[in-house]
């Protein structure tokens, strides 16, 4: 019985349900079929792991830490809240844990250009970072809007010998530097690997990125069982194109009794033409690869959307999010620009850090979820990055 | 049998090679489409593959974007490009396929999408991101009077040209080179062996090859390992850079090529 109910995604086909698959040019297939093999004979190899795990350990600095936020747990008197530490990966970001593995991918399928997509600029710097440790030649590609509000992030990138290309077209953010990411991919598939970012796109990389984000979510289990003997009762991670909130959600899916909440990024107000919250007002459709909600007008055309946090400006999302929403598995809500910016300042002031963007939406719907709590709940939400990136940002709308 | 497996096969019969034109629906304006879309038709394309315009054309390079761009902008919807079927349609009975993403069929909903089409006179469908793999289950629904056209590229292995070559009806699209769609300068040894063994694989439909096809000299190059040949970018730059004239000069002398 208990076999049945277990949870096993993606199908051999890459579907997620009805979600995922391969929707991409002729030209990439041989790759992605490559790619997939080559990850399923070395996922189990114990060399390839061996070599991983010494990278994540004494390159990225993991294990990263469960930080009882006392404070910010007095504060709203309530429940237990605790931080899993992903803003002290090398590089500042959960982006790293994905990086790392794809760049041993792309040794062990011989490839000798790696190129990335970025928003806001974690995952471009997270790519440059393995390419300058292994020697590879690096393009990523970034809108220009988001090359503007994350500067120091493409001086980061350009130190680190990367090639930073500004995407013109579109909305000029994350979702038309994946298109261009994509074009280039289709032109030089022979010695190119792509590093998707997120856990989207076409089979196998919702399932590659997940497995290597999940490093998160399997060491928080361990830690906070050593902390209070239990799982928690509730998981909260923001939710862009969704690849830290796989990773800590993921070892959890099997747990009923944890409650997994995915936040996404309001805007300007989900009553309004200015957010990115896919899943709560999206429908499933076809985008970059893949089939999962989207942001669209009745035609199919895909939404121009908006969040301050430039990682979580996209219209689509992972196509696993997508099953997780309709199985009721994970719970999706949103949170809007300016709660985001109030929640930053907050944990900087009560618990001495400084969160990204993206993460202060998961670290907002505290406000929502405390009050229902009980003094013996425990709540874990993924710090999925540190805020210093977003500096420019802070400074133009924070006053003092 | 296919109309438009048929107008390719007679076309070869007298000698000749068949020449497909890619218009982008809507394109440069709405008020121009039908009238440019006739004379290309009068000045000799064969065969007419009507682009339907996506925010995100993954497989298409600067200048198709740019025209979807302007499509979309100019207010085109999938409604008004069956109209502009059914319209070129009542003319003439030249071959019509339309090109486009998966997502614009899915939103239309894939039943009226198909009944649409076949009432509007439409031939066959060319999805670039519907790849084999995802073939049978995005079509699931549809029945064969519409003409599914797979493509092949560089990097398909002779096993998987195999099953795009029995899979794909009206014709098989020969994608040249790597890459999105667009004018290149020309095609290397590697580009022309790989051609040469392409076209002996397949048996089972005609051939026609695209992506970076702009001028006579490549179809003058190619003709030894083609049916025939899609131009895209070339016209649609030359709609939006100059007069139709122009645009009928260079489709006159592609023709021209296609027939020696």
């Amino acid at each position: 019985m208990e076999q049945q109910t277990m949870y096993n995604q993606p199908s051999t086909a890459g579907k997620f349900g009805e979600f995922g698959g391969r929707f991409v040019p002729e030209t990439l297939m041989s790759a992605l079929h490559e790619l997939e093999e080559t990850y399923n004979s070395v996922k189990s190899d114990p060399d390839f792991l061996a070599e991983l795990n010494d990278l994540q350990k004494n390159y990225n600095g993991r294990e990263t830490p469960l930080t009882f936020a006392n404070r910010l747990t007095d504060h709203y008197g309530k429940g237990k809240i605790y931080l899993k530490r992903e803003d002290l990966n090398h590089t500042g970001a959960h982006k790293m844990n994905n990086t790392l593995g794809q760049i041993l991918l792309a040794k062990r399928l011989g490839k000798t250009r790696i190129i990335a997509e970025t928003g806001a600029g974690q995952h471009g710097v997270a790519t440059a970072t393995v390419c300058a440790k292994f020697g590879l030649e690096c393009t990523v590609y970034m809108g220009e809007v988001d090359i503007e509000r994350q500067e120091m992030n493409v001086f980061r990138m350009k130190m680190l010998g990367a090639k930073v290309v500004p995407v013109t077209s579109g909305s000029k953010t994350l979702k038309d530097a994946t298109n261009e990411a994509i074009r280039d991919w289709v032109t030089n598939v022979e010695n190119t690997h792509y590093i998707i970012g997120s856990v989207v796109g076409p089979h196998p990389y919702p399932m590659i990125v997940r497995d290597f984000q999940s490093i998160i979510g399997e060491e928080t289990k361990t830690q906070i069982n050593n902390f209070e003997g239990r799982n928690p009762d509730y998981i909260i991670a923001c939710v862009g194109g969704g690849s830290n909130a796989i990773g800590i959600f993921y070892p959890f899916i099997n747990n009923p009794e944890v409650k997994l909440i995915g936040i996404e990024a309001g805007g300007y107000g989900i009553d309004t033409d200015k957010h990115c919250a896919t899943l709560t007002l999206g429908r499933p459709g076809v985008f970059q690869g893949m089939n999962t909600y989207l942001l669209q007008d009745k035609d199919g055309q895909i939404s121009e959307v908006h969040s301050i946090s430039a990682g979580l400006d996209y219209p689509g999302v992972g196509p696993e999010h997508s099953l997780l929403k309709d199985l009721n598995r994970v719970q999706y809500s949103s949170i809007t620009d300016d709660e985001a910016l109030d929640a930053a300042l907050q944990l900087s002031r009560l618990e001495g850090i400084l969160p990204a963007l993206e993460s202060s939406h998961a670290l907002a719907h505290l406000k929502y979820l405390m009050p229902n709590t009980n003094k013996d709940d425990i709540v874990v939400i993924n710090l999925s990055g540190r805020g210093d990136k977003d500096l420019n940002t802070f400074i133009n709308k924070i006053k003092f | 049998m296919s109309k438009i497996k048929n107008t390719i096969e007679q076309i070869n019969n007298d000698g000749k090679k068949a020449l497909s034109v890619f218009l982008t629906s809507g394109f440069p304006t709405i008020d121009k489409f039908l009238y440019n879309t006739n004379r290309i038709i009068e000045a000799g394309a064969d065969l007419i593959e009507l682009g339907m315009p996506f925010s995100d054309p993954l497989a298409d390079g600067g200048v198709i974007q740019q025209s979807s761009q302007i499509a979309l902008q100019n207010g085109i919807t999938q409604k008004q490009t069956f109209q502009f079927a059914e319209q070129i349609r009542k003319c003439n009975n030249t071959p019509l396929i339309l090109m486009g993403y998966a997502n614009t069929i899915m939103q239309y909903g894939k039943e009226q999408f198909e009944q649409d089409a076949i009432n509007a006179g439409v031939d066959g469908l060319i999805i670039p991101d519907v790849p084999l793999e995802e073939f049978d289950d995005f079509f699931s629904s549809f029945s064969d009077k519409l003409d599914k056209v797979l493509l092949t590229t560089p990097t398909s292995d002779n096993d998987r040209i195999i099953t795009l070559d029995n899979k794909s009806t009206g014709f098989l699209y020969c994608v040249s080179v790597s890459g999105t769609t667009g004018v290149r300068s020309g095609f290397d040894d590697k580009i022309i062996e790989n051609l040469k063994s392409t076209y002996q694989i397949v048996n089972n439909n005609k051939m026609l090859v695209g992506f970076g096809i702009s001028k006579p000299e490549n179809i003058k190059q190619l003709s030894p390992f083609a049916d025939g040949f899609i131009v895209g970018s070339a016209i649609i730059k030359s709609l939006q850079n100059e007069s139709i004239d122009e645009t009928i000069n260079l489709i006159k002398s592609l023709k021209h090529a296609c027939e020696v």
